[in-house]
């Protein structure tokens, strides 16, 4: 479980960073205005739905932070053969960091205004990411087609049911992101489609970083630090 | 009560808080039905929460009824008596307690007190409702499917939760309740977002987080650590899924049952354990938070002084919602750990006291001296304090590894749990209920009614709950369908049993008094006005009663004041709402 502690720590930390700026010392019982005060507006100036959204992004870390702190603890048992990965996944990588530039390209387009840029990018980065679900179902046939079938060994089950969730969180993604598309390519001008522009690139990143930690995990790359992690609580 | 602030001299166009782009309904469908007004879902989840919690109500009279007098009613046997188990605790932790904590009271007041026209998502609060309502229909169809429910406990510890000794582990028990979970915690992130984001974004003008009642302060933390806590019991149950329906072995170890060697292999139950206590050790806080959020605001209202130690308050709300989450193995005592776990968890454990204790003090200390009403709600709320210090003491016990390994396992658990997690918080909920319902329909609740109902409660639950410790302590070990005439089952205790089961008929029928109350009052009670406690806080302060849709009228109410200004010296009445300002002459010094 020290992975998801390690999350929530760091977690903890954003929001004792918050908290401290909310005046959590004051005493309310000696503040009480006269009609004359002007309050300062007690909402952040971000937009909610980002706010929304970047509460959203944190459950969704807990929830992988907690499929990879079972795998940790399911790996340290004795019948575990890790799982040759397919090299398409690299290609899979490829076109979801793709996908990932091409909203930030989006976006930066979007905040100039430059409608055209916009609307091309945002296409690149919805064939890219309906390309990387494709890689990953064909990364998956690879691996049935080669035996190494979901109940076999825990390594093989790990790996279907944590891709397998990632992707259903890049599609959900997709579906947000086809409307923003279809909405842009309906002539919605850059002004107004920003916002969701930016919805889906913090969207995209986020995902972007968990495949990326989770291919490390199954690429090997994370036992060094299981072992580390092992030595300090042993 | 209305104060609006425009018609005190100066005032601050409170219209300066721009309106959120508000959902309009259209039809009777749109309005009372798929409805996005936070207040409406409310009543929904409230509804349907306690509609599956009276299941779970009767479910604990046929145990008890089985446990008093083994083998008379003899379509308890020992599988039914398990699944009864199972959905009595499933449903009274997950579908009652924590839907209408969080669901119920979360999205009736976090709007309406912090001077919000509604939830910044109401799409997604709507979607929550329905979700949960399905997940509560799969959780039901438990019962009608071949098999019948999981008897898994309401832990559902693999592996016995998946194999075919266990009632529903290898028919659909099982997998419609992994399944309702499931839609459970879809159904709750929903909703769950929008109660933090409404928090933090949708305050009126002048309500600073250090203004908002604890009742907000409670729901809000609970809130966060329910949406951190349930992915673990989300993970979990996907895994028994996989482990049920497509035979992998996440937490199922190699096994031999009926001779044939099943196909799993090497999995960890104990992995199991960690991910589900992970989630069930928050739970607890996440149904004791914004009960104690309630009470406080209800005792500050009932004994018209304001709450001692407001800060402290909040900081020991936020303490406690993030301590709970280092705690969690000490459910686990039992099962094989690391002796330095159990020491630090012990700790941890003991450690969450102190921030407990400080609130339970602080409660005590409003009371001191204040102008005490014995009103229902308030009757409710010093029931709850008396029952969570009762409860909380036998938490000290179990917290110990040395004391917890030979009381695991028995009836003193089962005591000390239904204390502090089942009666406590029901005791708020009731208080909660009688508090508000003059808000939410215009008609209070029958006092002699609500005072019987109290009384019959709270003395009952006890006469369930207080000789449960000593059948513990002889040894009494729980779960078991009946017990015989044994060493921890003599005639003495037999005839215990018989007396629990007699007092927790009696506290059932109880709830169906108050369940009738709550019924005739609807149309016969009396006529509340728009705020019949003389209460501070914004909900109290609506145009009409019960509020319209939008919450308040034309304008939203801007804050001038911390939610407890009771019986204030020099001030007209014994309290001053938060939307009214001090008067440009008066002195500031005069609440300290």
């Amino acid at each position: 479980m020290s992975a998801i502690l390690i999350f929530l720590a760091g977690l903890a930390s954003i929001i004792i960073w918050w908290m401290a700026q909310q005046r959590l010392t004051s005493k309310p019982w000696l503040e009480s205005a006269r009609a004359s005060d002007i309050f300062p507006v007690t909402r952040s100036p971000i937009p909610t739905v980002k706010i929304g959204l970047g509460v959203f992004l944190a459950v969704v870390g807990a929830l992988f932070t907690l499929f990879i702190s079972a795998y940790f603890m399911r790996m340290g048992l004795q019948d575990w053969w890790a799982i040759p990965l397919p090299g398409v996944l690299w290609v899979n990588t490829a076109a979801l960091v793709v996908s990932s530039i091409a909203l930030e390209m989006a976006k930066s387009s979007a905040q100039q205004n430059d409608a055209n840029a916009m609307k091309i990018a945002l296409l690149a980065s919805f064939v890219t990411a309906i390309g990387f679900l494709a890689g990953q179902l064909f990364a998956w046939r690879e691996l049935v087609s080669e035996g190494y079938v979901l109940a076999d060994n825990p390594a093989n089950s790990f790996f279907y049911l944590i891709t397998g969730m990632h992707g259903l969180h890049i599609l959900g993604g997709l579906l947000v992101l086809s409307r923003t598309t279809f909405n842009v390519w309906q002539g919605e001008p850059p002004k107004e489609a920003r916002l969701s522009i930016e919805l889906c690139a913090m969207y995209w990143h986020f995902m972007l970083i968990v495949w990326l930690v989770i291919f490390a995990l199954f690429a090997g790359w994370a036992n060094d630090f299981v072992d580390i992690c092992r030595q300090l609580l042993t | 009560m209305v104060n609006i602030p425009s018609s005190i001299n100066d005032p601050i166009p409170a219209a300066e808080v721009e309106d959120v782009e508000l959902y309009h309904p259209h039809s009777w469908w749109t309005t009372y039905v798929f409805s996005q007004d936070a207040k409406v879902i409310a009543i929904q989840y409230s509804l349907t929460a306690i509609s599956i919690g009276l299941v779970a109500l009767v479910l604990s009279w046929l145990m008890r009824l089985q446990l008093a007098f083994p083998g008379v009613f003899t379509f308890i046997d020992a599988d039914r008596y398990y699944q009864f188990i199972t959905m009595h605790g499933m449903i009274m932790v997950i579908y009652l307690l924590t839907a209408l904590f969080l669901g119920g009271f979360g999205n009736y007041l976090i709007p309406l007190m912090l001077g919000a026209r509604d939830m910044v998502f109401p799409y997604a609060n709507m979607l929550s409702y329905w979700i949960y309502l399905l997940a509560v229909l799969v959780l039901v169809a438990g019962f009608f499917a071949p098999g019948g429910p999981t008897g898994a406990g309401w832990t559902l510890y693999p592996p016995q939760a998946v194999l075919s000794g266990t009632p529903g582990g290898q028919d659909w028990g099982i997998i419609l309740m992994l399944s309702s979970l499931i839609l459970f915690i879809i159904g709750f992130t929903m909703g769950g977002l929008n109660y933090v984001v409404t928090v933090l974004q949708g305050r009126a003008r002048g309500m600073t987080l250090m203004r908002m009642p604890l009742t907000i302060w409670g729901i809000f933390t609970a809130t966060v650590m329910a949406l951190l806590a349930f992915p673990a019991l989300f993970v979990a149950s996907v895994m028994m899924l996989f482990d049920r329906v497509l035979g992998t072995s996440f937490f199922m170890p190699a096994i031999v049952e009926m001779g044939t060697q099943l196909q799993h292999g090497g999995g960890s139950p104990i992995l199991f354990q960690h991910l589900f206590w992970f989630f069930g050790h928050p739970e607890v806080y996440i149904v004791a938070l914004p009960a104690f959020g309630i009470v406080s605001d209800l005792i500050s209202v009932h004994a018209r002084k304001n709450i001692f130690g407001y800060r402290m308050m909040v900081w020991a709300i936020v303490i406690i919602g993030a301590l709970s989450f280092v705690v969690w193995a000490h459910h686990m005592y039992v099962s094989g750990m690391n002796p330095n776990f159990g020491f630090f968890f012990a700790t941890t454990t003991l450690i969450i006291a102190v921030p407990t204790a400080i609130k339970v003090y602080n409660w005590v200390l409003t009371l001191w001296r204040g102008d005490i009403h014995l009103t229902v709600p308030m009757l409710f709320a010093l029931g709850f304090i008396v029952t969570f210090v009762n409860g909380g003491l036998t938490g000290l016990f179990l917290g110990n590894v040395v004391v917890d390994v030979p009381l695991s396992d028995t009836m003193f658990v089962v005591a000390h749990f239904h204390m502090v997690m089942g009666v406590a918080p029901i005791m708020v909920i009731f208080g909660a209920i009688y508090h508000w319902y003059p808000k939410i329909t215009g008609r209070m609740l029958d006092e002699t009614m609500g005072q019987i109902h109290f009384w019959v409660t709270f003395l009952g639950a006890y006469l369930i709950f207080f000789p449960m410790h000593y059948l513990g302590l002889l040894g009494a070990p729980r779960r078991y369908y009946e017990l015989g005439e044994s060493v921890v089952n003599p005639p003495s205790a037999h005839d215990l049993n018989i007396f629990i089961t007699l007092m927790a008929l009696t506290v059932g029928a109880a709830q169906v008094l108050f369940l009738f109350n709550a019924a005739w009052s609807l149309r016969r009670g009396k006529d509340a006005g728009g705020n019949p406690w003389r209460a501070t806080t914004l909900e109290w302060q609506t145009p009409t009663t019960p509020p319209p849709h939008g919450n308040f009228g034309k304008e939203l109410p801007v804050v001038y004041r911390w939610a407890y200004d009771y019986s204030v010296p020099g001030a007209p009445e014994d309290f001053i709402p938060q939307n009214e300002p001090d008067p440009e002459n008066r002195s500031r010094e005069h609440a300290s």
